[in-house]
């Protein structure tokens, strides 16, 4: 695959639109994810009303593929249950990880199957995963928040 | 002004005619086996030496050639092969004492040109007895290797770290920083680098030698991009201490240098414990070698420094005034190309004056959409051409320029002005590509 396809008009869509970019209240955790390799940041807030993703807002830098993904991330887990967010991020993962062989469901990616391409470059796989890592990573913030709250 | 590096004696090659032009490269390609390689189905257009220069024959043979027939442990060796180890190693240090006009027993080997300022940070800091009230001045335009060690050492000790900052057009800001008196009576230990890896700036090392020595601070020097493309002469440079690394100079990686002033070298505590660095070992307490080998802990990386060696003799071979009068032209070339391309920003002096092979510049496409680094590198990469994208180790200098990140083309002996132009082609093909699609049309 050449590099002109692998950037997937989906993705330079999403990269120059940003769905859900911008930081917004109410929010029960907020993180920070960077690549320290090349400098790609990434401020997450997540909202939840009970089990389900009321809101993903954020402010980041970084590259087409990063930006992008987590454009694609914001539409696939907000205003759907926390559980079956896990379970996109778990098969939009995999998907990365499998150097490109890999036959991604549509139902489930969405615009995210766009990024099949990105697999195949493994410098670029990171980028692809910035913004899902520091989601999952928010959810089980915000999970345990409420948690200790309950105690 | 003529920058005086460029105008100092080389000890080892005539000057070449300015006349000559581009005629550097296409003498010493030829030894440098990659640069005919084919990458993405492109010739290779390697444009990242600032990050990690390429290998000409010579140095790989050497290297070759001691671990298959010369190898042995260096100075704790008695036989023949230890004698024949040890006469190599040692070589090697004199071919880079002999490159900086030093000797050889200034010269530390380290690991790199970071451990090199580790190595500074940690001993000096315990010779000055570095405590509260006292001051370190690095720059922002240093790469993280001379801003982190400095940082350590004043957590550690409670002195404060300060900086110069630079002018709009990527050159230290010599006024504000003696209007705002940055270098004091307070000042222990000025670190600066003296070519930036990101805008290939080149520093006023001597005057800046002057000012750290006015206050009777200790001038720490960051030589990493400066000695691969620069004749160096230490007796004049004015630093105290010098580091650098080997693998930006045709050597191999896993080594660098710490040249240091001998008289400071023996002040200074050794760094880290083991073999080869002690005289007397006892268990109440040891004393320890005299330098370098004060510094050098443990078995050192043998074939490493013989390599080295024959990477200086490689560089003396073809002369220093020489790569240096190259690299002048072809950042002149890069900087005059680069230039053409709309929306092509370069960070630091846009003219060919004190100014290195290193040229880092941020791309936007024609609907005003910044193209990141990483974009622009992926692009390029599929066109054989390689760019290094990113902060370059150097976060504060980007945070400083306003931006998150940029690209960097870089120059070296063997660049051609053949390359520049493949770069600036793949360069316009990127920002075509990127502008092509319209702001969140699809939906
Ligand atoms: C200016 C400067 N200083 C220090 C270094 C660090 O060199 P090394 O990674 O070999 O320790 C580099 C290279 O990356 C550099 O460009």
């Amino acid at each position: 695959m050449s590099v002109e396809q692998m950037y997937q008009e989906i993705i330079l869509d999403h990269y120059k639109a940003k769905h859900g970019s911008g930081l917004r209240d109410p929010y029960e955790a907020e993180v920070t994810h960077v690549n320290p390799s090349c400098g790609d940041e990434i401020l997450l807030r997540v909202h939840l009303e009970g089990d389900t993703v009321a809101d993903v807002s954020y402010d980041s830098v970084g590259c087409s593929i990063s930006q992008a993904s987590t454009s694609v991330m914001h539409d696939l887990v907000v205003g759907r249950p926390i559980e079956e967010g896990m379970a996109t991020a778990a098969a939009f993962t995999e998907m990365m990880h499998s150097r490109g062989d890999f036959e991604p469901d549509e139902d489930v990616l969405e615009d995210g199957i766009a990024f099949l391409g990105v697999a195949q470059f493994p410098a670029r796989v990171k980028c692809a995963l910035l913004g899902w890592s520091a989601w999952k990573d928010a959810v089980a913030h915000a999970l345990a928040h409420k948690e200790e709250n309950h105690d | 002004m003529p920058d005086p590096d460029l105008l100092a004696a080389d000890r080892s090659g005539a000057p070449e005619a300015s006349s000559a032009g581009f005629a550097l490269p296409a003498s010493v390609r030829g030894d440098f086996p990659v640069l005919d390689r084919q990458v993405n189905g492109h010739p290779l257009v390697y444009l990242d030496s600032a990050n990690t220069s390429q290998k000409p024959r010579a140095v790989v043979e050497a290297m070759a050639d001691h671990l298959l027939l010369h190898n042995a442990n260096v100075a704790r060796a008695m036989h023949q092969l230890g004698a024949e180890a040890s006469e190599a190693f040692e070589g090697g240090r004199s071919k880079v004492a002999g490159l900086l006009g030093a000797r050889p027993e200034e010269v530390v080997f380290t690991k790199n040109a970071s451990e090199a300022l580790n190595l500074a940070a940690h001993t000096l800091g315990q010779h000055l007895a570095l405590g509260p009230g006292d001051e370190v001045v690095v720059s922002v335009m240093e790469h993280h290797s001379n801003i982190v060690p400095w940082q350590l050492l004043c957590q550690r000790t409670g002195a404060t770290l300060r900086w110069f900052d630079i002018t709009d057009d990527g050159r230290l800001d010599l006024q504000a920083a003696r209007e705002q008196d940055l270098v004091n009576e307070r000042t222990k230990v000025v670190s600066l680098t003296w070519v930036s890896n990101v805008l290939g700036t080149v520093n006023p090392i001597t005057e800046l030698a002057a000012m750290a020595h006015a206050v009777g601070a200790v001038f720490v020097v960051d030589g990493s991009q400066a000695v691969p493309q620069l004749p160096v002469d230490v007796a004049t440079l004015g630093a105290d201490l010098l580091a650098f690394t080997s693998h930006k100079m045709l050597g191999p990686t896993g080594l660098g240098v710490l040249w240091g002033r001998y008289e400071l070298l023996e002040q200074l505590p050794p760094f880290l414990g083991g073999g080869e660095m002690i005289e007397v070992v006892r268990m109440e307490g040891s004393t320890y070698a005299r330098p370098p080998a004060r510094f050098e802990a443990g078995t050192p990386p043998i074939a490493e420094v013989v390599a080295l060696g024959a990477a200086v003799d490689y560089l003396r071979g073809v002369g220093m005034q020489r790569i240096a009068h190259h690299e002048h032209l072809i950042t002149a070339y890069l900087l005059e190309q680069l230039q053409r391309i709309e929306g092509l920003r370069i960070l630091g002096p846009t003219v060919p004056v004190d100014r290195g092979g290193a040229v880092s510049f941020t791309l936007t496409s024609a609907d005003g959409f910044d193209i990141h680094p990483h974009d622009v590198m992926q692009l390029l990469d599929s066109r054989g051409v390689a760019i290094r994208g990113g902060h370059h180790c150097a976060r504060p200098l980007h945070h400083r320029l306003g931006i998150q990140a940029s690209s960097r083309a870089s120059a070296y002996l063997y660049t051609t002005p053949d390359e520049v132009d493949a770069l600036v082609a793949a360069l316009e093909h990127t920002r075509a590509f990127f502008g092509g699609h319209s702001l969140g049309g699809r939906r």
